[in-house]
């Protein structure tokens, strides 16, 4: 399956592009597309550990199940105001 | 009346979030404007660059103002984001809310920019004087421990 991934600020700044499409294997997961973006995408070694995930516009658990076509965004620490 | 959140890459006019809020038997209404400081941390700023998934950040926050109507006890609420490069002295977030009694308001309000600080999916990218630029330490936003399923 494919998904579409989104990056903003500083992960934006060391994945050098503000999305791609992953080719994930059945029975993916949050956990599982973010391994695969750390070693695939040179920049993305240096994630943190404990990355915060959001699919489909929600924060989601890395235990959380994908499906073709999920909107999956890796997002550093928030906050505004 | 019904709450009203939006994300704007315009200038804000607080004029226009009060005009949201209000009713004759409303005796309190707040209005909070967040603003760019010139320093932060010791250091001079210019300026700095909102960044945002707009897509998401416009779903957290009216969830947000949904949850503070729940405080309040009234509809009574319009919270505005902007984003984009804001000079200093310009606001960056402006919140209405009206309640017959004060204490809710107060409330209500505090509610909104504390968890709009806590997981808008919104980063802050800040200059300096010497040029400089540098993304500003976020908060780690609440996430589910566990995916079963989603919400």
């Amino acid at each position: 399956m494919r998904v579409r991934v989104l990056f903003f600020a500083l992960y934006r700044d060391l994945a050098g592009t503000s999305e791609l499409e992953l080719e994930l294997p059945a029975g993916a997961t949050v956990e599982t597309a973010v391994e695969l973006l750390r070693s695939q995408v040179k920049g993305l070694a240096r994630l943190p550990r404990e990355v915060v995930v959001a699919v489909n516009r929600e924060y989601a658990a890395r235990d959380t199940p994908l499906a073709e076509g999920d909107e999956v965004a890796l997002l550093p620490p928030v906050g505004g105001g | 009346m019904t709450v009203r959140t939006w994300i704007t890459t315009e200038p804000l006019d607080p004029a226009q979030v009060l005009a949201c809020v209000g009713a004759p038997e409303d005796g309190a209404v707040l209005l909070f404007l967040g603003i760019v400081r010139e320093e932060n941390e010791g250091r001079r700023v210019v300026s700095i660059r909102y960044d945002a998934y707009v897509a998401m950040a416009e779903r957290v926050l009216a969830e947000v103002a949904r949850e503070a109507a729940g405080r309040l006890g009234t509809e009574r609420i319009a919270v505005v984001h902007r984003i984009g490069e804001l000079g200093v002295g310009e606001a960056s977030v402006a919140i209405a809310v009206s309640s017959p009694h004060r204490a809710e308001a107060f409330d209500a309000c505090r509610y909104i920019i504390e968890e709009i600080k806590r997981r808008l999916p919104i980063w802050k990218e800040e200059r300096y004087v010497d040029g400089e630029a540098r993304w500003l330490a976020g908060s780690v936003p609440p996430v589910p421990a566990s995916g079963g399923g989603a919400s």
